[in-house]
Parts: structure tokens; C-alpha cells; sequence
């Protein structure tokens, strides 16, 4: 039961290419919505079980992306090899960062995290040398695993699908892990948790820790999908777009986070015809969702049609 | 180099006193409703755009400028009725998001409105650089101190002053006490956010000519404004504005000595070093936290 909600994903993500044969539309979205999920789900161990906001996520994206980048073009590693290194630096920064940062709480714990997406963007831009500067870096090999070369929109799909289901169960175990029950303490009354013997700091360290690696994993994959990385994929604004999808999808639920993960992809691109709109959408939807659904989109949804069940 | 220094710190404090008066407008809203508002940047994009679109269409200066500022603080205003209000006693995250989404949502209307392109308002009086021993500096940047350093004594005296402002600080420190000695907390909390806004706006408006605006002009400013109302301690309006003018100058001596590109990471640096080490703020109280 506890993994029934997984399986109906993976069922649902091997029957999209079935449905879709020929659309390549389909596939290349549910690449990206693959993407965002593994971003959503893993920001959402932080935000919506241990109840500590992030507002610099998309910079263990980027580090993730840019070690891969950075790695296989100009050193010529492997591209297993850099994603492995990838994840030890964005694994490595945020157990550093993890504990004076999230010895902060509330808005200052915003602020800090804001601040440290903003200096590994800085950084992105500045370090030319390194990063290719604002131009970005171009020319990523294709990934290859153990002799199979991924390559083409089909095989992309499915090598991101296959990573999205690998964090979506990671996540649902973490979360009745001894660790997840854990975090859920420390979110209810970290005080109260402390009481009961959590060591709340080391467990709120390792989340960081977790998510962090989470999307330098997505990074990765995002880099050798696209051939290319450049800053702006890695802004103050993608990092607000992540919270926004944990948000919406509704915090403390991984099927939430990651529902709102394809939610909000799909809507990016049912608002490209809209062009000049498309930042009054996205606000004001954010506002109305957190103003009349504080609890998300879905799980609010679902919350509606049990009431409505109980009601009949 | 000593001259250069001067003339780093000259643009530093100009600067500064910018970042100060979002960091007052950032304290303002905090103090009264315990959130933080992340739209305050837009409010300074919306009182240089609108200054700027209406001196484009021929209104004289002054009057496109009370014009501008009135109608930010109109938007304040509906800010706090529309968003805030019905989001009362929701989660230090979802106040965030709120803020967040009405600050794309102004930035969304600003684009529809005056498309991508920088505007910049002319000069008050002139451009004829003024010079002070080595340094030089824009007749505007007096334009913005002198104004900046007026707003803040009359908002100072306001606070500590007046009934009014009496009430409003009361509201910070406890507003079921506030109530109950018959305060009207309401109106006290959309008098927070429509100050707030037009002290946005009027630092928008003096900044305009100096830095051009564009509907993306608030995310940063926002942003320093935030770190300086931390930096001085999240509650206290004139630790925001000591903050601002600390980050100002930071930021114009980081950029002048160092690397000029470097210049917003040297100033978050900063703001994570305080965090780290002095967490309530330079300026704050230090205060004991409930559980």
C-alpha cells in the first residue's frame, strides 16, 4: 500500500511512450517533467517534511551540472566518473553549509539560503575560466552508461523516467526511515523533538545533505541531456520555480511534489502561447494556491473529494 | 588610492541610502505583521516606472512624481487587503510564497505594461557632476540622500512621536495586547503596508535618473533591502537603515577593490557572515525565542 502510489507512477511513465508513439512533444516534456520531479521531490524532504524553506535549491542543481559539464569537456572524464564528483561537491557544500545554516529559522533561514543561491550564481557568471561565463559551456558529450551511449530523445526519456522512480521510492523510504520520522518531529515542534531525544541538528544536516544530492544527480542528467548548461538554468528564479512546485503540489507528500513538478512543467508550456502573460499566471496562481489552499494544489484537492465522500 | 576610496565610499553611501529605504519599508511590514515582503523591490520599480512613463507623456516632474508614488501606495494597499489579509495566520513559508508570487505578478503587469526596455527618468537638476575634494558625484545623488535622509526622520519621528505611529509599534510587539487596549490592528497593518510602499516608490523615483529602471529593476533591490533590514536586525527600522548604508558602501568598495562582477556575491557574503555569527542582527535586540 505504502508503495502503490510509486508503482501507478511507473506505470503511468512506461505507458506515455506507448501512447504516444511518434510525439516527440510528449516525449521531450516528460523528459523535463522528469527532471523537475526529481528536483521537487528531493527539495520537498526539506520543505515539506523537515519544514525548513530553501530558496537557493537551483544551486546543487547547477553544481550538479556544471561538474558534469566542466569535467567531461575540458578534462575529458567520464561522464559516470563526473557525476559521481558532481555529487561529492554538492554533497560535500551542503554538509558544510547544512549546520549554520539551518541553525536559522523562518526568514533568516530564506535569507540564507537565498544569499547562497545568489553567490553560486555570481560564481557561474564570473568564473569564465571555468563555467564559460554567461555564455555558458557547450558541447557536453553524451552520456554513457557501462558501454550503452544514451542518446536521443526516446532514450533520454527513459533514462530520466527511470532516475524520477528512483527518487520518488528513495524519498518514500526516507520517509519512514527512522530519519523521516524523525524530521517529522522536528517540523511539528523542533523543541518538543529535542525533548523526545532527536539530535534535530544531525538530522536536519542529512536531509540538506539528501536533497542536495537529489538534484546534483538532476543537474547531471540535465547537462548531458542538453548538451549545454548555462547560468541562467540555475537562478534565483528556478529556485523560487522549485519551492513553487513543492508548494503547489502540496508539502509533506512526495506524490504531491512530484505532481507538482509536472503540473507546473505542463503549464510552462501551455503558457508559452501566452507569452507576455505568463509571469501574471505564474504569480498570481501562486498566491491564490497558498492564500485558499495553504496545504497545495492536490493535497487540498484530495482533502475536497474526502469530504465529499464522507458527505454522500 | 586613498582618493579612489573616497570616491568608492561617496558611491557607496549613495547606494546605501537606496538599500537603506527598502530596509525601512522591509522593517515597516515586518514589524507590523510578522511578515516579510518580498514584493517590496516592485514597489520601487513601480514608482520609477510609472514617474517615467508619466514624465514621458509630458506631466511635469513633481506632479508625475506624487502621482507615482500615490498609486504604489494604492498597490500596497491592495497588496495587503487582498493577500495578506486572507492569509492571516498562515505559515512563515506560505507568507514567502505569497510575497513572492505578488512580486512576479507586479513584475508580470510592469512587463505587460512598459514592455523590457530600461527607462530612466532625467536628472532632478542637472548633471554637471559636482566635485568634492578628488571624488565627484550626480547632483541626483544629493537628490537621494537629502531625501532619503528626510524620509527617515520623519518616519523615525512618526513611530516614536505620534499616536499613531505609537500604535503601530505597539501592534509589533504584541498585537493581542495591541487590540485589547483598543488599537485597531487592521487599519494599522494596511498603514504599514501603504507607508512601506510609498517609501518604495519615492527611493524608486530619486534613484531613477542614476540607475535606469526595467520591470526586473525590483528583484535585486528587493533583495538588498531584505539582507539590509536583516543585517540590522529584522525588527528594528534604524538598524534597517544602518544596515543599508553598511551594505552600500560594502558593496562599492568590494566592487572597486576586488571585482566589480563579484560585487552582489561580496555583499551576500557579508549577510550569510552575520547570519552566521551574529544572527539577531548588528543592530538587533537580542531577543528570547518562544516555543
Amino acid at each position: 500500500m505504502r508503495l502503490a502510489g510509486f508503482y501507478l507512477f511507473a506505470v503511468f511513465a512506461a505507458l506515455l511512450p506507448i501512447l504516444f508513439p511518434d510525439n516527440y512533444f510528449v516525449i521531450v516534456i516528460g523528459a523535463s517533467a522528469g527532471l523537475n520531479v526529481m528536483l521537487a521531490v528531493g527539495l520537498n524532504l526539506l520543505i515539506g517534511y523537515a519544514g525548513q524553506i530553501s530558496l537557493g535549491h537551483a544551486a546543487f542543481f547547477g553544481m550538479g551540472a556544471y561538474a558534469s559539464a566542466i569535467l567531461t569537456t575540458r578534462f575529458a572524464w567520464p561522464g559516470l566518473l563526473a557525476m559521481a564528483a558532481g555529487l561529492l561537491v554538492a554533497g560535500s557544500i551542503a554538509w558544510l553549509f547544512a549546520r549554520p545554516i539551518l541553525r536559522l529559522r523562518g526568514h533568516y533561514l530564506a535569507m540564507a539560503t537565498l544569499g547562497f543561491g545568489i553567490i553560486i550564481h555570481v560564481i557561474m557568471v564570473q568564473a569564465n575560466h571555468w563555467t564559460g561565463g554567461p555564455d555558458g559551456l557547450s558541447g557536453i558529450p553524451p552520456l554513457n552508461l557501462l558501454g550503452w551511449t544514451v542518446d536521443g530523445d526516446r532514450q533520454w526519456y527513459g533514462v530520466i523516467a527511470a532516475a524520477a522512480l528512483l527518487t520518488i521510492w528513495l524519498s518514500l523510504n526516507i520517509v519512514d526511515s527512522r530519519i523521516g520520522r524523525a524530521l517529522r518531529a522536528v517540523r511539528g515542534s523542533e523543541f518538543a523533538a529535542q525533548m523526545m531525544g532527536v539530535d534535530t541538528a544531525s538530522a536536519k544536516t542529512q536531509i540538506f545533505v539528501v536533497s542536495a544530492l537529489f538534484a546534483a544527480f538532476a543537474g547531471s542528467l540535465f547537462a548531458h541531456q542538453q548538451a549545454f548548461v548555462s547560468p541562467d538554468s540555475f537562478n534565483l528564479l528556478i529556485s523560487v520555480e522549485l519551492v513553487t512546485m513543492v508548494v503547489l503540489g502540496g508539502m509533506a507528500s512526495t506524490f504531491g511534489a512530484a505532481c507538482g513538478a509536472i503540473a507546473l512543467t505542463l503549464l510552462h508550456q501551455g503558457l508559452v502561447v501566452f507569452e507576455d502573460y505568463e509571469m501574471l499566471i505564474h504569480g498570481g496562481l501562486l498566491m491564490a494556491v497558498m492564500i485558499f489552499m495553504p496545504q497545495g494544489l492536490f493535497v487540498g484537492l484530495s482533502q475536497a473529494v474526502r469530504r465529499l465522500k464522507n458527505e454522500i | 588610492m586613498p582618493e579612489q576610496i573616497f570616491q568608492f565610499l561617496v558611491t557607496g553611501i549613495t547606494v546605501g541610502a537606496l538599500y537603506a529605504l527598502v530596509g525601512l519599508g522591509f522593517a515597516l511590514i515586518y514589524n507590523a505583521s510578522d511578515v516579510v515582503n518580498f514584493a517590496q523591490g516592485e514597489f520601487v520599480m513601480l514608482g520609477a516606472m510609472t514617474a517615467i512613463a508619466l514624465v514621458a507623456a509630458g506631466w511635469p516632474l513633481a506632479l508625475a512624481a506624487i502621482v507615482a508614488t500615490a498609486l504604489t501606495v494604492v498597490v500596497g494597499l491592495l497588496l495587503e487587503r487582498f493577500a495578506i489579509e486572507p492569509a492571516w495566520g498562515a505559515s512563515v513559508v506560505a507568507t514567502i510564497i505569497i510575497t513572492i508570487g505578488a512580486a512576479i505578478f507586479l513584475r508580470g503587469v510592469a512587463l505587460l505594461l512598459w514592455g523590457k526596455d530600461f527607462h530612466a527618468l532625467p536628472p532632478f537638476s542637472g548633471d554637471t557632476p559636482l566635485h568634492l575634494g578628488s571624488a565627484t558625484l550626480l547632483p541626483q545623488s544629493l537628490w537621494v540622500l537629502g531625501g532619503a535622509a528626510a524620509l527617515v526622520t520623519l518616519v523615525h519621528l512618526f513611530l516614536n512621536r505620534t499616536l499613531i505611529g505609537k500604535a503601530l509599534l505597539a501592534c509589533s510587539f504584541n498585537r493581542a495586547a495591541a487590540q485589547l487596549v483598543g488599537i485597531n490592528v487592521n487599519v494599522m497593518l494596511r498603514l504599514a503596508y501603504g507607508l512601506s510602499a510609498g517609501l518604495g516608490a519615492i527611493a524608486g523615483i530619486l534613484i531613477a535618473p542614476i540607475t535606469f529602471s526595467s520591470y526586473e529593476a525590483g528583484i535585486m533591490l528587493g533583495l538588498k533591502g531584505f539582507s539590509a533590514a536583516i543585517v540590522g536586525g529584522i525588527g528594528n527600522p534604524m538598524g534597517a537603515v544602518a544596515g543599508g548604508l553598511l551594505l552600500g558602501v560594502l558593496e562599492a568598495l568590494g566592487a572597486g577593490l576586488i571585482s566589480s562582477g563579484y560585487k552582489d556575491a561580496i555583499a551576500f557574503m557579508f549577510v550569510l557572515m552575520v547570519l552566521f555569527f551574529e544572527p539577531t542582527g548588528l543592530f538587533g535586540h537580542k531577543v528570547a525565542e518562544r516555543v
